[in-house]
């Protein structure tokens, strides 16, 4: 196994411009700042309509150093498979494809083309910043968007259903490489993007990215909140390798431990959480409980 | 070399011999003969390209969009529902500025469900900046793929070659296969305006102002409004390129010569039937039966609906006492889309408009109902007798 990166052995060169357009603390911005480092140069990014269109920048100007196409919401993945086949057609299949979209992007108006493109095996890295809602547009719910938190269009009730399970249906797939990563975990993210490049076919990775306004938690607390939210058992760093599940990082490290935060600590830092009653949060425990009983038979 | 073979088949030659490297595509009846027929060629090796069997039309679409700004010549074909699916990777195309051609075959649109004729799903696109191609039989089909690939790079505009569906696509008919050699000097290799490269990165598509903005250099750069304003530009010019490709093609080919309109017998024509695609050609019987009456009739096929030929479709159609537009399409509520454009045509060009021919829609074939030769040659014999009376008449309808 290689060496995981450190903050020391991280490259310096940076592929994205300071003053973007993104909101302060937002999660999606270390994201894609330490993910273009792995992924380097010869990288063609393919990005439908979200928050990262608006963090690009407004034309004529771009705050992304590398080629990147803007595609419409629901054809991240079969665009991404467009950019890969005329690269072979001429020879340049050194260059790497990466699909850079948002939850609604990916588990929503963008399953078909990604659940294609991965059927098909096209030989790209798919990645999914997942904030939970559609915070472009303000914040409306989406099928990542957790149970019970408020959003724009479940505002007085919260969200009824469970948060949809993306990287297991990406799994389902039975393609090479399917990994969790988390913006308050970058140095994971990126070794996990490096790993991803050395395996061919299409990959997945679904990135927990912390969005302080709409998630309702004040910005200097993103990190906090994205560890909370692997401490506390809610949202774990896994990778698939060719079919083999393995908790990586700090949530491998709660395996041995034994012991999780519990769930009210994350719960408790955001607003959209604001109305989840003591059943309720007992209710979310007993289910991380639940999933981390595998994990610890599985062990 | 003669070959016969079916429309679909026409059609893939022609992609094969424009050296399209990339194709991606879904299944739809009229079309799929076309699409297997690119698989096999490409499977066998006897055509170099990436054959992408895509989930839906909207991503293949997505896939040439993305293709095309990476570089490669690339091809889909579609029809009916397919197209409509693809309807807001249509504008997109033609919007990004990306010399994609896709054939469309023709097939009436749902619901209910009707896999027969007609013309509407390409009418449906209208409005969306493509360059729309009619062809009227195979030899139309193989040659306008050709054209069409050589008018999309010339004008960075996307082209559509509509043929239709069962009457062209399922039927065969002798047509000339181009030579390698001729279309080696007619097609150049494919030289895109930018492409996307890591050595030169650019952030294509991005938001756009409603106003220009200055760029990193203190340029100003285009609003949203003059990126489509030069679109529009760009396709009237393209009625000229449209013919310049239709005459440097003859040169070479020796066929061909109207890139706009094909007008049949129409020089003393007291009257003039003007239509899109196959059933042009069957209007020249009904011609012939109707001279034969002593009836001055001609037919006039528009072979590019968009960009409009409004001043050849004028120049052919102003002598005429009565123009009568037989169309498989409308715009629900009023009356045939090429009627209406016609009408507007007229309008624009002729002075003195009490000398302007009248224009009479009617509407054939909706779903792929037969049109009889008997039935045109009754329905233009009463139109020509009678007066205009509002609102399009509906040849062969049974209630």
């Amino acid at each position: 196994m290689p060496a995981k990166t450190t903050i020391l052995t991280l490259p310096k060169e940076e592929f994205v411009h300071p003053g973007n357009r993104a909101c302060t603390g937002c999660g999606l911005s270390i994201a894609y700042r330490i993910g273009l480092k792995a992924l380097g140069p010869d990288t063609i990014l393919v990005v439908p309509p979200s928050c990262l269109t608006v963090l690009q920048g407004l034309f004529p100007v771009a705050s992304t150093k590398l080629p990147c196409l803007n595609v419409t919401f629901a054809s991240t993945a079969a665009a991404a498979t467009g950019v890969l086949e005329a690269l072979k057609a001429q020879n340049k299949e050194h260059i790497k494809v990466v699909g850079w979209a948002g939850d609604g992007g990916t588990s929503d108006i963008g399953i078909q083309a990604l659940s294609g493109a991965a059927e098909r095996g096209d030989d790209f890295i798919f990645l999914c910043y997942d904030n939970e809602g559609y915070m472009n547009t303000g914040v409306q719910r989406s099928g990542t968007t957790p149970q019970w938190a408020l959003t724009a269009n479940t505002p007085i009730k919260g969200k009824r259903q469970q948060k949809k399970d993306v990287p297991a249906i990406m799994a389902a797939h039975g393609i090479d490489y399917v990994a969790t990563a988390s913006a308050a975990y970058p140095l994971d993210l990126y070794d996990k993007i490096g790993k991803a490049i050395s395996i061919q076919g299409t990959k997945y990775i679904h990135i927990h990215t912390p969005c302080p306004p709409g998630w309702g938690f004040e910005p200097r607390y993103s990190i906090k909140v994205g560890r909370l939210a692997v401490e506390t058992g809610y949202f774990d760093l896994y990778e698939v390798d060719h079919g083999a599940f393995r908790l990586t990082g700090a949530s491998e490290k709660l395996l041995e431990k034994r012991q999780l935060v519990p769930v009210r600590d994350y719960l408790k830092t955001q607003s959209r959480f604001k109305i989840l009653t003591e059943e309720q949060i007992a209710e979310i425990q007993a289910r991380v409980d639940a999933k981390w009983s595998t994990y610890y038979q599985g062990a | 070399m003669h070959i016969i073979e079916n429309g679909n088949v026409a059609a893939a030659l022609g992609v094969k011999l424009a050296g399209a490297q990339v194709i991606a595509a879904y299944p739809i009846t009229p079309q799929t003969p076309l699409t297997e027929k690119l698989s096999e060629l490409i499977e066998a090796g006897e055509m170099q390209a990436q054959y992408v069997p895509v989930e839906s039309e909207h991503s293949a679409l997505a896939a040439c969009i993305a293709a095309s700004s990476t570089g490669a010549r690339a091809f889909t074909a579609t029809s009916a529902n397919g197209l409509l699916y693809m309807h807001e990777q249509i504008h997109w195309a033609a919007g990004a500025r990306l010399p994609l051609v896709m054939c469309v075959v023709n097939r009436a649109v749902g619901a209910p469900w009707c896999i027969w004729n007609d013309h509407q799903d390409s009418i449906s696109q209208r409005d969306t900046g493509w360059i729309q191609m009619y062809a009227c039989d195979h030899q139309q089909i193989i040659d306008g793929v050709l054209k069409a690939f050589s008018l999309a790079e010339a004008t960075s505009i996307p082209v559509m070659v509509c043929y239709d569906g069962y009457l062209l696509s399922h039927t065969y008919m002798p047509f000339v296969v181009p030579e390698e050699e001729k279309v080696a000097r007619f097609l150049k290799p494919f030289k895109p305006a930018y492409a996307l490269d890591p050595d030169n990165p650019a952030n294509l598509n991005t938001v756009t102002l409603p106003d220009i903005r200055m760029d990193v250099t203190g340029e100003m750069a285009h609003g949203y409004m003059e990126i489509r304003y030069l679109l529009q530009e760009d396709l009237r010019a393209a009625l000229t390129i449209a013919q310049q490709t239709e005459d440097a093609f003859k040169e070479i080919f020796g066929r061909g010569g109207n890139a706009l309109v094909e007008p049949y017998r129409c020089d003393d024509a007291e009257y003039i039937v003007v239509g899109l695609g196959s059933l042009t050609y069957q209007l020249r019987d009904v011609v012939e039966i109707l001279r034969g009456e002593g009836l001055k009739l001609g037919v006039l096929g528009v072979r590019l609906y968009r960009p409009f030929p409004d001043q050849a479709l004028t120049e052919a159609l102003q002598h005429a006492r009565g123009v009568i537009v037989i169309e498989k399409a409308l715009s629900y509520g009023y009356e045939g889309a090429l009627c209406s454009d016609i009408k507007a045509a007229l309008y624009e060009h002729i002075q003195d408009r009490s000398r302007a021919p009248f224009v009479k829609g009617m509407i054939a074939g909706i779903g792929g109902r037969d049109i009889r030769t008997p039935d045109l040659t009754a329905t233009l014999r009463a139109a020509i007798a009678g007066t205009p009376e509002e609102g399009p008449d509906w040849i062969g309808i049974k209630l």
